[in-house]
């Protein structure tokens, strides 16, 4: 092991990456980082040995700054729809005793926030609140402390109250007054001082969200809402596909349309720029006929893709689990074909999942201004500091001089266009100084240049003893990464169009435990012997990157095939057959919990078409746990499978906001429902042909469940873990296995209810 | 030059006349309301009423408004003091990303303005034009239920008795 304060200049995922030999570590239940290593959100350790994200900024008053004007709390995350924001104030204002409304709370800007890196995996709650739950409340006993030296009186003495310090004697303190003569930059303490729950306003209280009100009468709440005085539109004309090459193209007649300012052409970026937003839109349209392009060549289809997958180069990631111990992951030099499956499987199930769309509802949106040497970008990026990162890079400026602001945007669900459109503003901002930029990318571009969600294939093979228990389990998968984000600038659409294009950083996997394709691909059953071979294809025929739950979706959703099915062949009722393999009370609990409020029993005759199913997962074998029980109605006749009602029962650590979490719950059902019965990107020779909401279609609100009910259990005490994409892999799972029961057979290619299905033959 | 009634007011705005509504209310009013979502009539968004009819700005050029009176959800109310319907959504914390909100808002305004107590398919069917992509449906219905159990049509005018 390295000293804490070595320099190191390889990351860990860098160091996976570039080995062609066989390397080998092992992973344990919690993965103790080294200082100057990069977590798995792109942010560099500094502090191992601190709480949550203190370990990449350990220094108090980046956290929170007080001043003359009061305090101010500072967050490295952004809010993406999920209520974070709220929940992480809610957290600042316990600890800090204060009410939410007397103090400020910045997120997420380069000039102003510690580098969290990405908002992204579920990490929000787990790291950046643990941070803010930690710095708050070392500040406020300094602060105390500091009260009690002024006025003379011991620190136990003195009370808190809306912010004030007050003491015995009726003296009064506000924190700014205390904080005079404090030295809050200095290094927070790995042990902190105990809050007193019973004193919580907030944590664990279902605080209404602080954006909504603003976002239901059309206040400035959006990225596209921004207007900035001298504001320029811009529209980017982008090739048919990612290999296209633009021929010549003649622009002067667009040069001369109606309010356009001018055209910019750099090898295969082309973007106009117009005063007026319709005229932008126009002009675009016009150069977008005129631009001949050069097809370079041709894509795999939906048909295809996961045959094609199988063929391309790869590189072999074993991760083997034995006796129920800690996961071990390596870096296989041998060739895939050396691997084999067991000989004689007492069950194997192989399924597939197509490309799919984030879909953000507002396609990507940014501004930005190049003005006195800096340039400043307002975006809905997940991580403002990698994307400050690589437009420096691409600009050949100094980082100092970009600066990168979060502004809320649609929801993105991961790594959507929101850093190329931002790309795209900084660019052409960059070339037209003092005035700012605002880009606005059209539906079909959203669709057709957003990384996609992968294909993926699974294949498992599961060997049991004559009665069922579980012996040996053997998981292969294929998939495209699901990491594609922005460490340099070649991984920003925008450079690798110009005439100089920048070159993408060679893909590398998220490591286990948290994983990447093999997200979840260990299962949390007791099982001897357990071994996962993440085929991790480095040619992507189509740009992939992170997507709500990632690999999990579909591992979760084979593994609870699979026990579904055993549990089938030995007899076995499904929930009783998953306890039987399980240890982990708060496992259990959820399962419990969620089969017992659903009155979960196989034997209960239902209608004709109706069928149940039950899932179960821990979003990456370490953070919130999630059960589903639901019931489907299928009709053949009108085409169609409807969620008649859905149980969750989820624990999530210690809750925050308990409505906060029943939401994020929710919108993960009705999304991950959306995606398995309906959704995958259309990709054929010219490669994506999903341009809009006909051609990508989703759920509806006559699709909706009818009835969602969520059961939460509170940890008081346990850490703080992220809700968003938990829901989203067992949701799929029940419900292939609930339409599994109504029609006989196990579908097994993802989307599994468009109009021509077999399930409804 | 276009005369548009938008909010209660009429202005004179500089725009040809296929411009879009949408571009008319975002880029040349500065009302945030309307949202880009697809610019196709596949999302809706961009809703809002005319007429009381909800509409897809994106498509809706303005020279074929006339005279005829536009609403956007800043219509309905204010962060200090929001109209029924948004307040409902405030209640029910009907918001993920709310992207897709306004639109929401505004298709439903229509349809209790016209219905007292829309049953549960009718409000389902009625907003079917309008997607959202982080799952908040459940809470978008209950809010619209909230208001639409009151038995009472929303009142048009909602904005101008206000003011
Ligand atoms: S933006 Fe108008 S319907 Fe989508
Ligand atoms: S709340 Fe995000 S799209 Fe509806």
């Amino acid at each position: 092991m390295k000293p804490a304060d070595a320099p190191v200049d390889k990351s860990r995922r860098a160091f996976l990456a570039g080995s062609g030999f066989m390397v080998s570590f092992a992973l344990f239940g919690s993965w103790r980082a080294l200082a100057g290593e990069t977590n798995t959100l792109g942010a560099t350790i500094l502090a191992p040995d601190l709480p949550g994200d203190l370990k990449i900024d350990p220094i108090l008053d980046s956290w929170i700054k007080i001043d003359a004007q009061g305090v101010t709390v500072c967050s490295g995350k952004v809010e993406l729809g999920t209520g974070v924001r709220t929940a992480l104030w809610q957290i600042a204002a316990d600890q800090l005793a204060m009410p939410l409304d007397k103090f400020k709370f910045v997120t997420a800007d380069t000039a102003l926030t510690p580098d969290e890196g990405y908002t992204a995996g579920s990490h929000s709650m787990a790291d950046g609140g643990t941070a803010i739950y930690h710095a708050a409340i070392q500040v406020r006993q300094m602060l105390l402390e500091a009260a009690a030296a002024k006025l003379g009186v011991p620190t136990k003495s003195l009370m808190l109250r809306d912010g004030i310090i007050l003491s015995g004697d009726g003296r009064q303190m506000t924190y700014e007054e205390a904080a005079q003569g404090v030295n809050l930059h200095q290094q927070a303490k790995s042990v902190s001082p105990q809050g007193d729950p019973s004193a919580y306003r907030y944590i664990g209280h279902s605080i209404p969200r602080v954006d909504i009100p603003a976002k239901v009468t059309g206040g400035t709440a959006y990225v596209q809402d921004l207007r900035l005085d001298g504001m320029l539109h811009a529209r980017v004309v982008r090739p048919p596909n990612a290999s296209a090459q633009l021929k010549e193209i003649d622009t002067r007649a667009i040069e001369t349309m109606r309010g356009v300012v001018k055209v910019v052409r750099d090898g295969n970026f082309l973007a106009v720029l117009a005063e007026h937003e319709w005229e932008a839109i126009q002009a675009m349209r016009a150069l977008r006929e005129r631009a001949q392009w050069q097809l370079t060549q041709t894509y795999p289809t939906n048909d295809t893709i996961h045959a094609v997958l199988k063929t391309l180069p790869e590189r072999l990631y074993v991760t083997t689990r034995e006796n129920n111990g800690p996961v071990k992951q390596v870096l296989s030099n041998a060739s895939a074909a050396s691997i084999s499956a067991p000989a004689s499987p007492t069950r194997s199930l192989a399924m597939t999942k197509q490309y799919v769309l984030h879909g953000s509802i507002g396609p990507s949106c940014a501004v930005a201004v190049f003005r006195n040497d800096m340039l400043t970008v307002w975006t809905h990026s997940q991580g403002v500091f990698p994307l400050r990162a690589g437009i420096a890079e691409l600009l050949g400026l100094p980082k100092e001089n970009v600066r990168c602001i979060h502004a809320e945007g649609a929801g993105c669900y991961g790594h959507n266009g929101a850093d190329d459109a931002a790309c795209d503003a900084a660019v052409l901002a960059y070339r037209t100084p003092n005035r700012p930029v605002r880009v606005q990318w059209m539906r079909d571009q959203e669709a057709g240049w957003e990384p996609l969600g992968p294909a993926m294939l699974t294949e498992i093979n599961a060997v049991t003893d004559a009665h069922g228990k579980l012996q040996s389990w053997h998981h292969a998968l294929w998939s495209t990464p699901h990491n594609s984000r922005i460490v340099n600038a070649g991984r920003l659409i925008p450079a690798t169009l110009l005439a100089h294009p920048a070159a993408p950083a060679s893909p590398a996997p998220i490591p286990q435990p948290e994983g990447d394709a093999d997200r979840n691909a260990v299962p949390l059953y007791r099982i001897p012997s357990v071994r996962v071979d993440m085929h991790f294809v480095t040619d992507m025929p189509f740009r992939t990157s992170a997507m709500r739950s990632l690999g999990a979706y579909i591992n979760v959703t084979t593994i609870e095939g699979m026990m579904d099915d055993l549990a089938e062949q030995f007899g076995e009722d499904p929930v009783a057959y998953r306890l039987q393999h399980l240890d982990d009370p708060r496992a259990r609990d959820v399962i419990q919990r969620a089969a017992n409020r659903f009155g979960w029993n196989l034997a209960t005759p239902l209608p004709e078409g109706h069928g149940i199913g039950f899932a179960f997962s821990q979003y990456k074998n370490l953070m919130g746990y999630c059960a589903i029980a639901l019931e489907v109605k299928l009709d053949k006749a009108a085409r169609s499978v409807r969620i008649v009602r859905v149980v969750a029962a989820v624990d999530c650590g210690q809750i925050v906001s308990p409505d906060g979490l029943t939401n994020q719950i929710e919108g993960g059902i009705v999304q991950s429902s959306s995606w398995t019965l309906y959704e995958q990107a259309l990709v054929g020779e010219n490669g994506v042909q999903s341009v809009d909401w006909s051609s990508y279609p989703i759920a509806r609100f006559p699709h909706i469940p009818a009835a969602i009910e969520v059961e939460l259990i509170d940890r008081p005490g346990a850490p703080f873990l992220g809700a968003a994409e938990i829901a989203q892999a067992p949701t799929a799972a029940a419900l292939i296995n609930a339409i599994k029961r109504v029609v006989g057979w196990r579908p097994l290619h993802l989307p599994v209810a468009r109009q021509d299905s077999p399930i409804f033959a | 030059m276009i005369n548009l009634n938008v909010n209660g007011q009429t202005q004179p705005l500089e725009v040809t006349p296929e411009t879009p509504l949408l571009y008319a209310l975002r880029d040349h009013l500065k009302l945030n309301g309307a949202k880009y979502g697809c610019g196709m009539g596949q999302c809706g968004a961009c809703t809002v009423l005319v007429d009381g009819r909800p509409v897809f700005s994106c498509l809706f050029p303005v020279s074929s408004v006339g005279t005829r009176e536009v609403r956007t959800l800043e219509s309905l109310g204010t962060t200090e003091r929001p109209g029924p319907l948004q307040q409902a959504f405030i209640d029910h914390q009907a918001v993920q990303c709310g992207y897709c909100i306004a639109g929401m808002i505004m298709r439903a305004q229509a349809l209790l303005e016209q219905v007292a107590r829309p049953t549960e398919q009718q409000i389902r069917e009625h907003m079917a034009p309008n997607l959202c992509r982080c799952g908040t449906h459940k809470r978008i219905l209950a809010a619209i239920r909230q208001v639409a159990d009151k038995g009472q049509r929303l009142n048009a005018g909602a904005l101008k008795e206000r003011a």
